[in-house]
């Protein structure tokens, strides 16, 4: 299984990026090999529509779950149609948000937690 | 002739502008392209005769044809359209989001299994009536709808060139703008004599070079702020048309929703020397 985690670098010790739609990078890790691949996002700048660029482009990698602070409505309803279980409020370092959804404690978001273009502009 | 009335900034006096330059040609055409925000109506207090819905193309998919392809996803330049890949040996998805579509048609003229036809949606409505000699027309976006230079085409479709046409264009320098000013014979750019305004004034110069149309200042407000768009003016050799003083007889004027010329007559002659100007300039 692949997981995506949002993140501000390229590494496990680098931070969960509270962004979704506009996050540094994205981290694609096997939580079961602790594998994993660094993906700069390609939309982080996009001048609209970010949310569903960047959904389309992580379900593209393959992945089952997202871990990342907080998304938006578009994002969100892409990832409901795809199937891919979202968690949000997730903070710390991407290693601890692993831990974490390893663990079970993290709990799947129904729905978005900020509204369109929150990411915009930071 | 096409006079459009444009600024910069808002608030400066564009609807006073075409309002008064309108009544004082009386027989004119008024279109009021200002559609997030339409005022002209205030002062003109247009009897409407006819109402239509103003639409946009948005696409309609049909997922039985669909082969998640994502092509249509491709070419939308707005992530109007995301189309899911099907993976793992499950099925595909395709959805769209029509508050992100301009309409464009892209996807459905490119989709190569003619899954997806365009459908109109509602976005606004547009008014057509009269005031007087005037014939007025504008346009109303529903409120939550953010695609603006569609209903403002479909407003300037009722143009009849054969009487002079004042278009009262949207503030800014953005789309709607542009939508709205492309076409005119002449564009009058209405400003203030502050720093807020001569800033805003000098983008939309800009604006307006790039699109080749010929254009000159209608100073509002004379008397507040400094002397520096007088002197931008000058430094750039744009012609300034007319100034109107800032005057407590007009803000009342204003307040009552009275055209200038209607309760200070004086004006009328301003306003068609103003006309007579732009007529000589484009002879």
């Amino acid at each position: 299984m692949k997981i995506c985690v949002t993140s501000e670098g390229k590494s496990l010790q680098d931070n969960v990026d509270p962004r979704f739609g506009r996050c540094s990078y994205f981290l694609i890790v096997n939580p079961e090999t602790g594998a994993y691949e660094s993906l700069p996002n390609p939309h982080r700048d996009s001048t609209g529509g970010a949310g569903i660029q960047s959904a389309q482009y992580v379900y593209s990698q393959g992945v089952e779950a997202v871990l990342t602070g907080n998304i938006g409505p578009n994002a969100m309803m892409t990832f409901s149609e795809a199937g891919v279980t979202v968690y949000t409020g997730v903070s710390g370092t991407v290693a601890q948000a692993i831990e974490k959804f390893v663990s079970g404690s993290l709990t799947a978001s129904e729905s978005a937690t900020v509204n369109q273009k929150f990411g915009a502009g930071n | 002739m096409i006079i459009s009335v444009a600024s910069g900034k808002g608030g400066t006096g564009k609807t006073t502008v075409a309002v008064n330059l309108a009544l004082a040609l009386g027989n004119a055409q008024y279109l009021d392209c200002d559609v997030e925000e339409p005022n002209g109506h205030l002062f003109l207090k247009p009897v409407i005769t006819e109402r239509k819905t103003a639409t946009l193309l948005i696409p309609e998919i049909d997922e039985s044809k669909c082969t998640y392809c994502g092509t249509c996803g491709d070419v939308c330049a707005y992530s109007a359209i995301a189309v899911l890949k099907p993976r793992n040996g499950g099925k595909g998805g395709i959805m769209s989001f029509p508050h992100l579509c301009h309409g464009c048609g892209a996807c459905a003229y490119f989709c190569p299994n003619g899954a997806i036809t365009e459908i109109d949606k509602p976005i606004g409505i547009i008014e057509h009536g009269a005031s007087g000699d005037i014939n007025f027309v504008h346009g109303k976006l529903n409120v939550g709808e953010i695609m603006v230079p569609p209903i403002i085409s479909q407003v300037k479709e009722h143009i009849k060139p054969d009487v002079p046409v004042i278009i009262d264009a949207p503030p800014g320098t953005s789309c709607p703008v542009i939508e709205a000013i492309k076409g005119s014979d002449y564009c009058i750019m209405v400003t203030e004599p502050t720093p807020f305004g001569l800033n805003d004034l000098q983008l939309a110069v800009k604006v307006i070079r790039q699109m080749g149309i010929p254009f000159g200042v209608v100073m509002n407000k004379e008397g507040i702020g400094d002397d520096k768009t007088d002197e931008f003016c000058r430094n750039e050799g744009i012609s300034m048309l007319m100034k109107i003083p800032f005057s407590h007889d007009i803000a009342v004027s204003y307040s009552k929703g009275e055209p200038i010329i209607s309760s200070l007559p004086e004006y009328k002659h301003a306003f068609l020397s103003l006309y007579d100007e732009i007529r000589s300039v484009l002879a």
